[in-house]
């Protein structure tokens, strides 16, 4: 039981890193359905550094030789992540296409670019090394017992995750800057008229929300599933359920710690669960995808307030339309 | 109050056009789709350092090289279009379907468990009956269900679409556990009550989808349907205020759209794999949105951007073999990269870009290239005066260009 609490953290921290990211874009309006290909890219962006680091460095120093490295990995991917967002915010901020298709294309780009970094630029002869460094916990996690193994005995990542969305949420509702992100989400006209930099949001928004997304993708294989690799798209799959978990948690970032926890248990139940068949075991991983239908409806049907997207979702904002 | 920090117009303006013309649309498009794949041949040739011809010929060699791969891109094409025509009515509707690879998928384990069950065991004109009925049946209900949400609760339909992707894909996996006695999860192509083969394997295929193009075509046109589909999509409130049942329209509209990929999955797997997996959907259902959004919900235009596309894609699969690199993913990045050009491109159809100085961004170009046209010539002029005397026009060409850089 406690190994499964504490693999659901593991494997919702993916979820959360791509989900903080995609409720940034959707407050300022912008619905990414780039999000899974942003991923990508950010995996290969942080894989891409890692490799040439632990290939050209050389500090014996265990600590210092983590730091670096966990710093390089942000680095990458964060870089790379925005790259993403940078092509999605141009074309649709300032060339104002439709966001739909745009997020689309984005996602299948996304998908090629990382699989293709991954495959001819990474070297992954130290990636294991590389993994076990970035997963190395607290040195006294270990003797806590059952409160150490679920909340101590993961890696920087997982902590990073939790601060990101922590800041986030606080960020989105108790600052001037938040209020003016939300603000032109809600109704970019009124945004503008009261003299906010409505295209200066925008790109800011999806800006660091792809970077934090594309931290996710990296999270993903060098501490979930330890420096292997085999293609993007069960990072892809990943990817649409972080945005599924977006609805579920109603746009808050600080609800998200939790939703993402739950989507990961949901995730890997079919694995914990002691007695079922294999075919069971199939049927059994369908259901993150069950939950989320059945929460879309029961959340559309409910029709609250508080529980709709921003009003100005998917609709791009041209300063001389009436 | 702010200071003012110029009295400076912005650099640009923009601004909605209103003299939209089909030649200047035109204009564009092509310019963004050559400036797109020129871009790509540069980073390919970059990438696997050889030069942009051979790309462009390994492209094209990818393609037309033998007589199969001929009938291969004709029959991708037909697939992609398949699907792209499936989607456009929903579109039309601003219904995002997102979910064509789970109907096409559902449609395909449609077929392949009647070929399953009953394949020898009946005659097969009555299982290919079978699979036509099952088929086209399991794609209408696969999109049908978040059509009826999002009728009666206006349930978010991308969302839902996406994720009855994977719930096809968990059900084929969960079938193919229950066939494959070995465990192995890959089930061996199955040899009875396949769909006819007319001269080859690939005609039938094109054949079913060109008269699904011809229907659609009429279907959208010129037809009540049609109609109701464009108005719905334009405006739910006119919708209602002519007296249309938006709730109908929308869940007739995506049983057709289901139903079409449930054909599209019966071809694939009744008359192309012969088998099933979780991937069978080849991705069509998200690339037949680009194929859709692409040709402006023409049918017929939808013909040429699928066909493109597939063209871009099959043509780079060979580059990639022949240029030695063995994974599938720079296809990928390219016909990414060339989506983005067109996407863009829409902004310079429908906007009007006007500089600080009155000029808008096509007169600009044209300026531009019209100066470095003079630019070749007068260097030309001044490679004669070289000849002539080589003291003095050392500074003369540097006071030249100087010149022209001021104005």
């Amino acid at each position: 039981m406690i190994t499964f609490i504490t693999s659901a953290i593991s494997i919702g921290m993916v979820f959360l890193y791509g989900c903080v990211g995609e409720i940034l874009t959707e407050k300022a309006g912008h619905l990414n359905l780039g999000i899974p290909g942003i991923m990508c890219m950010g995996t290969a962006g942080g894989c891409l550094f890692i490799s040439w680091y632990m290939n050209s460095v050389t500090i014996s120093n265990t600590f210092f030789l983590w730091l670096f490295l966990v710093l390089v990995a942000i680095l990458g991917a964060a870089l790379f992540g925005a790259l993403g967002g940078l092509i999605y915010s141009f074309l649709t901020v300032t060339l104002k296409s439709n966001q739909n298709i745009t997020g689309l294309a984005l996602t299948i780009f996304g998908a090629g670019f990382g699989q293709f970094i991954m495959d001819q630029y990474v070297n992954r002869i130290k990636f294991s090394q590389a993994s076990v460094l970035i997963k190395s916990s607290l040195p006294f996690a270990d003797n806590l017992g059952w409160f150490g193994e679920i909340f101590l005995s993961h890696g920087i990542f997982v902590y990073l995750a939790i601060a990101i969305a922590i800041v986030a949420a606080v960020l989105l509702k108790k600052t001037a800057v938040g209020l003016n992100l939300r603000a032109v989400g809600e109704n970019p006209a009124t945004a503008d008229a009261e003299g906010i930099n409505v295209t200066k949001y925008k790109y800011g928004a999806i800006l660091t929300g792809s970077a934090i997304a594309g931290l996710g993708g990296v999270y993903y294989i060098m501490d979930y599933i330890g420096g292997s690799w085999e293609n993007s798209s069960t990072i892809e799959g990943l990817g649409w359920l972080a945005i599924a978990l977006v609805i579920f948690t109603m746009w808050k970032p600080d609800l998200s710690i939790i939703g993402s926890i739950i989507f990961g248990a949901l995730y890997i139940a079919s694995n914990y669960i002691i007695g079922i068949s294999f075919a069971q075991m199939k049927l059994l991983k369908l259901l993150p995808y069950v939950i989320t239908v059945i929460v879309l409806i029961v959340t559309s049907i409910i029709g609250k307030k508080e529980t709709q997207p921003p009003a100005s979702l998917g609709v791009n904002y041209f300063r001389e339309d009436r | 109050m702010k200071e003012i920090k110029s009295n400076k117009a912005p650099l640009f303006h923009v601004s909605k056009r209103n003299d939209q013309t089909l030649k200047s649309a035109i204009l564009v498009r092509t310019v963004a789709i050559v400036a797109g794949i020129l871009f790509c041949a540069l980073i390919c040739a970059i990438i696997f350092k050889t030069n942009p011809f051979r790309i462009i010929f390994e492209l094209f060699n990818g393609n037309f090289g033998t007589e199969r791969r001929i009938w291969m891109l004709l029959r991708d094409t037909a697939l992609l279009l398949g699907v792209g025509l499936a989607l456009l009515p929903a579109f039309k509707m601003k219904f995002w379907n997102l979910g064509g690879n789970g109907q096409i998928l559902m449609g395909c384990l449609a077929t392949v468990a009647c070929m399953f069950y009953f394949g020898g065991k009946l005659p097969d004109g009555v299982v290919i009956l079978m699979m036509v009925v099952a088929s086209i049946l399991a794609g209408a209900i696969w999109a049908v269900i978040p059509a009826i949400f999002k009728a009666f609760f206006k349930t978010n339909e991308s969302l839902f679409t996406l994720m009855m992707n994977y719930i096809a894909a968990g059900l084929v996996a969960y079938c193919l556990n229950g066939w494959v006695k070995t465990g192995s999860g890959v089930l061996n192509p199955l040899s009875d009550a396949n769909l006819p083969e007319i001269v080859n394997p690939y005609l039938l295929i094109i054949l079913v989808v060109a008269v699904l193009t011809v229907f659609m075509y009429f279907y959208n046109k010129h037809s009540k349907h049609g109609f109701e589909v464009a108005v719905v999509g334009e405006n739910e409130n006119t919708a209602k205020y002519v007296g249309i049942n938006v709730k109908k329209v929308v869940i007739r509209t995506l049983i057709l759209s289901g139903a079409i990929c449930g054909i599209i999955g019966l071809l694939i797997g009744g008359a192309m794999d012969h088998t099933i997996n979780t991937e069978s959907a080849k991705n069509l259902g998200f690339t037949a949105i680009m194929v859709t959004w692409l040709a402006k919900f023409n049918p017929l235009m939808m013909v040429l951007s699928a066909f493109f596309i597939v063209f871009v894609t099959r043509g780079m699969g060979q580059v990639q073999t022949a240029c030695g690199i063995t994974n599938n993913a720079v296809s990928n990045v390219v016909v990414g990269i060339i989506y983005f050009f067109i996407i863009g491109c829409e902004f310079f159809i429908a906007y009007k870009v006007t500089t600080r100085s009155g000029k808008t961004i096509g007169q600009l170009i044209k300026e531009v290239w019209l100066s470095f046209i003079a630019l070749f010539k007068k260097k030309e002029v001044k490679k004669e005066e070289l000849v002539q005397n080589d003291d003095e026009t050392v500074t003369k060409t540097d006071k030249n260009e100087n010149g022209e850089v001021e104005q």
